[in-house]
């Protein structure tokens, strides 16, 4: 088997280039939103995770991999979603 | 204030395209890209069909850094603990001109948008669309930060997501079963050490799907595709599915999973990850597409959902490339008559249905459907997996009869089952 790494190392092998604002943000209010759970089992890149009292939180959004599943999955009334910057996020050199 | 005659939103397939089909016409076009550079932002399984778009840029892939051409064809039939595979080779696969190549999208969007610049058109990069503009029902251009740009007419060829398609009207917010979330690995390997597991001459490829196991029985799979120094690896799983409580794992996870799967760990042994990626994918085909153009805009690739899974074949890139064509033709014929206009423009429809683009996805049209059926990625594989564990089984004592054996496993219930999933599968 090739090695295995973990999902911070995965996304350290990417070229990504930092933003100020994040891109992504979950509106006010909406933090125990029933629709913004699945989204901890569904970003690709871990960026969701579930705090205390049922709350979920995007602690960063560095390393998001701009897919848009989140967009999808939760919809625009929980996130305010957006790509990032031009010239910003991540880099494919693969792709 | 800037006046174009076409501004292109994306460089990526459909994109540059359209944007390589209009140099030389004497339109004035401007490609606006948000990552460094085109293909920065585009992520492929994957691997490219020539064939239906060769006619339509003659020459173009005589040089293209296209990876391998594919040669070897696999499925597997993946249960927990065993997998069935079926091999395909024909010399087809190996004649000139080769039907299918793997590719990197980084590198060959970047190639491509460099064959675009030396044909005159203007590609900026580092740029994010954040708007259109609109004025009186149409689209006269678009909002990048604090610059208006203006244009006769503006192609979304902004990706699967499309928020400039959301922007001008022309699709309501979508619906996740619409759609699957790729992720993938890129392994790097030695070309001579990739030639040798996959039985491969020079730079002949292999592609591989798996079905069942690798998606914990939900819908979507696995795939491999050897590049010419590493290879592709990942795995599709629709969104809606991935979401539920009922998959065990997070997404992330499958891929690990998959990773370490007896038939997929020798494959990539000593190679090194060098980026992972996701993207997402439209699945459902013909009957959720969006609308293809409007007063002063059209929609190409994947930002008008097109592109075609079935089974064995899963497509998108070929769609972009000519779709981009098809809106480049629509513009040049528009432009003699200076009417950019809803009706106008809808000769991007037509062109679309007469050719192999909107024809397969209105001939493949329930294929999303049947191939959503549940049973195909759980029970069937377990099925299949366990009459072959009975058929190759030598017991200590003596082997029940071949038939009784199989029959077993193909109970009247399981027959009409079958026989119900199989008159579905007549619709594709």
């Amino acid at each position: 088997m090739s090695e295995m790494l973990d999902l911070k190392a995965k996304l350290g092998l990417n070229v990504f280039k930092p933003a100020g604002e994040p891109h992504i943000k979950i509106k006010q209010g909406m933090e125990k939103d029933l629709r913004l759970k699945p989204a901890v089992r569904v970003c690709p890149a871990g960026l969701y995770s579930k705090i205390e009292n049922g709350e979920v939180a995007l602690a960063t959004v560095d390393g998001c991999l701009e897919c848009g599943t989140c967009r999808l999955i939760c919809g625009t009334e929980i996130l305010d979603w957006n790509y990032p910057p031009g010239g910003t996020g991540v880099q494919y050199r693969f792709g | 204030m800037d006046k174009f005659d076409v501004i292109i939103v994306g460089a990526g397939l459909s994109g540059l395209g359209a944007a390589y089909t209009l140099a030389g016409s004497g339109l004035e076009v401007l490609v606006l890209e948000r990552g460094d550079y085109p293909g920065a932002k585009n992520v492929t399984g994957g691997r490219l069909y020539v064939n239906p778009v060769r006619n339509l840029f003659p020459d173009l892939f005589e040089n293209a850094p296209l990876e391998r051409f594919i040669t070897h064809e696999g499925i597997s039939i993946m249960a927990k603990d065993r997998s069935v595979t079926l091999h395909y080779s024909g010399n087809e696969l190996t004649d000139e001109p080769h039907q299918s190549y793997s590719i990197l999208r980084s590198k060959f969007d970047r190639w491509l948008s460099e064959r675009v610049e030396e044909k005159g058109v203007a590609i900026l990069s580092k740029i994010r669309v954040d708007d259109v503009i609109k004025d009186d029902g149409r689209i006269v251009g678009v909002l990048a930060g604090a610059d208006e740009l203006r244009a006769d007419v503006v192609i979304a060829c902004d990706g699967v997501l499309s928020l400039i398609s959301e922007k001008a009207g022309l699709r309501s917010s979508p619906s996740p079963q619409n759609f699957a979330l790729g992720i993938k690995e890129v392994v790097a390997l030695d070309s001579g050490v990739i030639n040798e597991r996959f039985n491969l001459e020079g730079n002949e490829g292999a592609a591989r799907l798996f079905v069942g196991e690798v998606t914990r029985g939900k819908f979507g799979g696995g795939f491999l595709y050897t590049n010419r120094e590493s290879v592709s690896l990942g795995v599709v799983v629709g969104i809606e599915d991935a979401a539920e409580e009922k998959l065990p794992v997070e997404v992330p996870a499958l891929l690990d999973a998959f990773k370490k799967r007896p038939e997929i760990a020798p494959l990539i042994r000593g190679g090194g990850t060098v980026e992972y990626s996701a993207h997402v994918i439209p699945e459902a085909g013909f009957k959720a597409m969006g609308n293809l153009h409007g007063n002063g805009i059209l929609v190409a690739g994947d930002a008008a959902g097109l592109a075609l899974n079935i089974g064995f074949t899963v497509r998108g890139m070929e769609y972009a490339l000519a779709s981009g064509y098809f809106a480049a033709q629509t513009i040049m014929k528009a432009k003699q008559s200076g009417n950019f206009d809803a009706p106008t423009l809808s000769m991007y429809k037509r062109l679309l249905e007469d050719s192999f683009v909107l024809t397969d996805l209105r001939n493949f049209q329930e294929t999303p459907a049947v191939i959503g059926n549940p049973r195909f990625f759980s029970h069937y594989p377990e099925l299949i997996g366990a009459i072959m564990k009975d058929v190759y089984s030598v017991p200590a004592g003596p082997k029940n009869r071949l038939y009784p054996t199989i029959r077993k496993h193909l109970t009247l219930s399981e027959l009409w089952a079958l026989f119900t999933d199989l008159k579905g599968v007549m619709k594709i």
